[in-house]
């Protein structure tokens, strides 16, 4: 039995029962969606096509279709790529850590999270494949198979493999997490349909019937699980941030990097959770399940990691400075007061001073300045992404050699192309299945419902 | 036909704490319960059923020793064993550079080889055909199924001892 404080506010509102959960989270599945989803969705799909023209652009003409150049040889491929995982990072912790400390606000937002999670990693992954130039090729390079020349294995030293296990592990774990919550739900679902759709929830929910016995093993499951994939989150940001911090550019070999990348994972994944349930809560009328507080809680998340980042950026210019070495003093200088000084003053505006308005409690359960904050910290952390790699390599070693980088249109084209993926998947995920994980907001309305309080 | 499984008696609750105190009542009065349909997890049940805990904590660690060993064998065999190379002035057996892909094969192998553990021992399957002993368990109803073939009792005894507990509802339920 879970005792709560009278101090903690309802995690759902409305006097909801058990079957009103049901009802409200399965209509969504059942009935035709919304002129505002089609709407959605068609804008969703032009970006993919228009993006996947681009991308057939790129395969086909090769990376010199990219604005690279012989000094910035990455740029807005692995900004991306970066970008994206770190956008990945917040269903894990949602779900995973959130679980680990009991927090039960996870309840309702961890199924929405988890998705976007899964997502993220798909359009991420899409960066590393295709700056390969022949993707067919390269994925089979990249993996520890046997080949003709001799057995020349992949470099188990090199952080680029690593990433390559990290992010493959992370995305089916992820997966397999998402998925198991997903049975009891689908079993809902199945019990409620007809036809065809029974048939196809009825294979989703792989038989489910909610026995006692099996409800004990799949808690130890998602135990397990969620102690497994805490430890796998911070791995992956970590080794993310390894492909930088084990070479030996100035501004990129900075033992500071782990921990740095993944408070901004998670200060950027909170952010993109935000913009997409504010907009989900409103459009399906959520408000009972993800409330205020829920709004509230994420947004001092997002200001405590925000501040992280904000120490570490700071962190980063005293060490350059302290150092004494002149190669990461001029760096630094070059990143803050260089050609690119709007990348850095856009990045420390939106990650670093933006975060600290939710201190003000107006503004923290403000859902019009949660949503406007929550795309500023998305841009800022993009632009940190664009500062790090960009800045650091552009003046490099030569002064004869240095160089800007300007993206061209396969570059925003491919970007643009992921947007596309994200957002198709997205909506076809709120409207073909249960956006909140009805049995565990079941589990917790007696306990923190209204009608206890 | 003895070997039970067919006749069962359905106590039907709607309220967790209600549910956990008829079990306990009605297994003191002799009642022996086939099992428990819930919605949602109910913490305690386990213990007030007589349920051990699961072992798939065990599995886990297994599969996660496994993914380990695996991990070392591929990466000692291809960098050390196979093909040696000097990469970055590093030693032949550069171990601390193995750490982070054996630290994901663990993990991977530990998640997937629970997860699989867990379908098998639970009958989880696409294609599995399941018993729905009430469309109201996967709602909002929790149910109490009890074998009327591989109980002693009368099936009026065990009525009324569900009914006592607290049940909403006492159905029968015949599967063929």
């Amino acid at each position: 039995m879970h005792a709560e404080a009278v101090v903690r506010k309802p995690l759902v509102t409305g006097g909801k029962t058990v079957h009103d959960v049901t009802e409200d989270i399965c209509i969504r599945v059942e009935q035709a969606p919304a002129k505002s989803w089609y709407a959605a969705m068609a804008v969703s799909l032009a970006l993919l096509g228009y993006g996947t023209f681009c991308v057939f652009t790129l395969v086909w003409e090769g990376i010199g279709s990219w604005g690279l150049n012989k000094t910035v040889g990455w740029a807005w491929d692995i900004t991306n790529f970066v970008w994206w995982v770190g956008i990945g990072h917040a269903g894990t912790l949602i779900s995973a850590i959130l679980l680990l400390f009991r927090q039960r606000w996870r309840m309702s937002i961890n199924r929405a999270a988890e998705a976007m999670t899964i997502f993220a990693v798909i359009c991420a992954l899409q960066f590393p494949l295709l700056h390969m130039g022949r993707p067919w090729i390269g994925a089979i390079w990249a993996l520890p198979l046997p080949n003709t020349y001799g057995s020349l294995w992949v470099n188990f030293n090199s952080p680029l493999l690593w990433d390559v296990f990290a992010i493959s592990t992370y995305f089916s774990v992820s997966l397999v997490f998402w998925y198991i919550g997903l049975v009891p739900d689908f079993a809902t679902i199945r019990d409620r349909a007809t036809g065809i759709s029974k048939k196809i929830y009825g294979a989703l929910s792989l038989g489910w019937d909610g026995a006692a016995k099996t409800w004990s093993r799949y808690e130890t499951v998602a135990l397990v699980l969620a102690g497994l994939a805490t430890p796998l989150v911070l791995s992956v940001h970590t080794i993310v941030s390894f492909d930088f911090a084990t070479s030996v550019i100035p501004g990129w070999h900075t033992t500071i990097f782990p921990p740095y990348f993944v408070a901004g994972a998670i200060f950027s994944g909170f952010a993109m959770v935000l913009t997409l349930m504010i907009v989900t809560r409103h459009v399906y009328k959520l408000q009972d399940y993800i409330t205020i507080e829920h709004i509230s809680l994420m947004n001092i998340i997002i200001m405590v990691t925000g501040s992280i980042v904000g120490v570490a950026y700071i962190t980063e210019l005293f060490i350059a400075w302290y150092s004494g070495v002149e190669g990461e003093q001029y760096a630094f200088f070059n990143r803050a007061l260089g050609p690119y000084w709007w990348a850095y003053a856009s990045m420390m505006t939106c990650n670093v001073i933006s975060p600290q308005l939710f201190w003000f409690k107006k503004i923290r359960t403000s859902i019009a300045a949660t949503f406007v904050i929550s795309i500023i910290v998305n841009i800022g952390m993009w632009f940190e992404r664009f500062v790090i790699i960009v800045t650091s390599l552009h003046r490099d070693f030569l002064p004869s050699s240095w160089a800007m980088f300007y993206p061209t249109w396969v570059d925003i084209g491919v970007y643009i192309f992921t947007f596309g993926l994200f957002f198709t998947c997205f909506f076809a995920f709120a409207k073909f299945f249960p956006v909140i994980n009805m049995a565990e907001v079941k589990s917790i309305i007696k306990a923190t419902g209204e009608k206890k309080k | 036909m003895s070997d039970g499984n067919k006749n069962f008696v359905l106590g039907v609750f709607d309220d967790e704490d209600v549910l956990l105190k008829a079990i306990a009542q009605v297994r003191q009065g002799g009642v022996k319960i086939h099992e428990v349909f819930s919605p949602f997890p109910v913490h305690g049940i386990d213990d007030v059923l007589g349920y051990k805990g699961s072992r798939l904590s065990i599995a886990a660690f297994i599969f996660g020793l496994l993914g380990t060993t695996l991990a070392l064998t591929m990466q000692i065999g291809m960098m050390t064993v196979d093909w040696p190379m000097i990469v970055g002035g590093k030693d032949f057996l550069p171990f601390p550079t193995f750490i982070p892909v054996t630290f994901e094969l663990t993990v991977l192998l530990g998640a997937f080889g629970m997860v699989g553990t867990f379908f098998v021992v639970s009958d989880l399957k696409p294609w599995a055909k399941p018993r729905i002993f009430d469309l109201r368990i996967t709602d909002d109803k929790h149910i109490v199924a009890v074998d009327l073939d591989k109980n002693k009792m009368s099936e009026a005894d065990i009525k009324k001892a569900l009914a006592d507990a607290g049940a909403q509802e006492v159905n029968n339920k015949q599967f063929d």
